[in-house]
């Protein structure tokens, strides 16, 4: 059997991308852990941070903070400049056409929820539908089967199919005279099954059916493009694309932010206020009750701005690479089961090793250094879906290498070793 | 650095493989079922208790990890036999050694102290405690309900 170097995985590519230059941008990736240099393979779950985003952060609190849209002084005007500034940039990176229809949210999960009470709920019937599909992150889940049980609504889902796709004819039946919203995730947390949202956006806008897509996995891989999607809603997390936590975007259409009610009542959020009425601010403020996540806001603008620079189709197609160095390399070991085989996949390797429990995988890949997220994924269905409990997961960014996927492959024949096969 | 080849000693390995007194008992007096929500494992507890309150028969059913099916399986062979209130002495034995200040064995717990080594990995010393707690919680049932557990609570 021929063994496939690390380096085979760069050789013979342009050097258009120097992962060994681009990890110096990220601090935490120099640390030891466990007598080893970390291989942090949890990206899926949360990501490290380049320097760029720490010293803006840093600089907000530093220099140039105090409350946005308020005072008349220099510092309120830095700091409304800063943060008006990150929603342009994100506009850009979603690809919306306008800046309004940028909202600054908590992250993905306060996204959805926002959608499924100001936009949903007082539009649904009991009877009614909502549709999403089997591969869902709970936080895509959840807030629809609220909406549904407060107004006696549907929730239905589509089926996926033994490789971890969308069963795409069953979509097609599914979606009927009572659907009223269609939310999917643009890439699984859980398997890294890319979706064809173009197609479950067209499908749905055929029948006049709203989409939101839940952008959380897709943003620190793909180029995103929401005004050609066509979708209505489009969401993101912060700290999934190098940026902080506690802040992330919602993208609605500006039709569809302007005939919802506010998500929150409170400062900010107003155009004018009396004990007998109040006259709300225009989108996307009127989204925005309280002070922001100020400094979270401006972290992001600057998360966005390195991943812009550093080229999204350019680390897309080093992480392409990666995947398939990884899949090539776990899949030559008999003990592992992939879970999770789509045709269209992001750089996530889920999967099992025989019937050792993940969470003793886990463990001892950590002794190495080796950060993979063991569990459920918060993705319970799709487990019951292929009938486990748990998997193991690694995920990979642009910062990994092919180093790091010979590591994990090391750390797996030491499992192994441990538990005597 | 912590010592895998302690945590994952051949004991645990062995109780891992081939754990005793893994069956639902068909009438048990009491039971209790346990969850750790962090990894979804699941454990049932049975317990059969005589009228001079001795532990005839314990067992167990579940899903879980190497560390918290080897635990349950230790447990069930130390508990059985024993009167509630050794059986309720030996949970607090076991959770001092799991989680107390201080590495010291409160006294001799013979082959449970295979699982202290787990102290290491913080983390994981719930996937230890479950089957205990899940005990506790059996144990402490008035008969008249099943009561469930949860490490996360």
């Amino acid at each position: 059997m021929t063994r496939l170097e690390a380096t085979d995985v760069l050789a013979g590519k342009p050097s258009s991308f120097d992962v060994s230059r681009v990890r110096l941008d990220f601090p935490a990736l120099s640390q030891i852990v466990n007598g080893s240099p970390v291989a942090y393979l949890d990206n899926a779950a949360s990501t490290q941070k380049p320097t760029s985003v720490i010293e803006t952060v840093t600089a907000a609190y530093t220099f140039n903070y105090s409350n946005v849209h308020r005072g008349v002084h220099t510092l309120s005007q830095r700091a409304t400049e800063a943060y008006e500034g990150a929603r342009e940039t994100a506009r850009q990176f979603l690809g919306a056409p306008l800046v309004e229809e940028i909202v600054f949210v908590r992250g993905t999960t306060e996204g959805i929820n926002l959608v499924a009470q100001s936009y949903l709920r007082p539009r649904l019937e009991p009877g009614d539908e909502v549709l999403i599909s089997g591969l869902e992150h709970h936080s895509n889940i959840v807030p629809w089967q609220m909406v549904c049980q407060q107004t006696g609504a549907n929730l239905r889902v589509v089926p996926i199919n033994a490789k971890g796709e969308i069963d795409l004819d069953a979509y097609k039946d599914a979606l009927s005279r009572r659907t009223r919203l269609v939310a999917m995730s643009h890439i699984s947390n859980a398997l890294g099954t890319v979706n064809p949202v173009q197609m479950i956006v067209e499908l749905a806008q055929q029948r006049g059916i709203p989409t939101l897509i839940d952008g959380a996995q897709a943003a620190p891989h793909l180029a995103l493009d929401v005004a050609t999607l066509g979708c209505d809603f489009y969401t993101v997390s912060g700290h999934k694309v190098f940026g902080p936590t506690g802040i992330g975007v919602l993208y609605g259409r500006l039709d569809r932010l302007n005939e919802m009610e506010p998500y929150q009542g409170g400062g900010e959020m107003i155009r004018s206020v009396t004990f007998e009425s109040t006259e709300y601010a225009s989108p996307p403020h009127k989204f925005e009750a309280g002070t922001p996540h100020i400094a979270g806001a401006i972290g992001l603008g600057a998360a966005m701005d390195y991943l812009t620079e550093l080229g999204i189709d350019t680390i897309g197609a080093y992480e392409t690479d990666l995947l398939r160095y990884a899949t090539q390399c776990l899949g030559r070991l008999p003990e592992v089961r992939l879970i999770g085989t789509a045709d269209d996949k992001a750089a996530v390797i889920s999967f099992l090793l025989e019937d050792i429990h993940a969470h003793d995988v886990g463990t001892i890949l950590d002794q190495e250094g080796i950060a993979v997220r063991v569990g459920h994924h918060c993705a319970q269905p799709v487990m019951d879906y292929f009938q486990v409990s748990s998997t193991a997961r690694a995920s990979f960014a642009f910062y990994n290498t092919a180093q790091e996927v010979d590591r994990l492959v090391g750390g797996i024949k030491n499992v192994l070793e441990v538990f005597g096969r | 650095m912590t010592d895998l080849r302690a945590i994952y000693q051949e004991l645990i390995l062995d109780h891992y493989r081939k754990p005793r007194n893994f069956v639902a008992l068909e009438s048990p007096t009491s039971q209790a079922r346990g969850h750790n929500p962090l990894c979804g494992d699941r454990i049932e507890v049975y317990l059969m208790i005589d009228a001079a309150k001795i532990v005839q028969d314990v067992a167990f059913q579940g899903a879980g990890c190497a560390i918290s099916t080897a635990s349950a399986s230790l447990m069930t062979e130390v508990v059985k036999g024993k009167t509630l209130a050794e059986a309720r002495s030996l949970f607090d034995e076991f959770h001092e050694m799991m989680t107390g200040d201080t590495a010291a064995v409160p006294r001799d717990l013979g082959k449970l102290e295979a699982l202290s080594s787990v102290r290491q990995i913080p983390i994981r010393v719930k996937c230890a405690t479950l089957a205990w707690h899940t005990l506790k919680a059996a144990l402490d049932e008035d008969s008249s309900q099943s009561p469930s557990i949860s490490t996360e609570s």
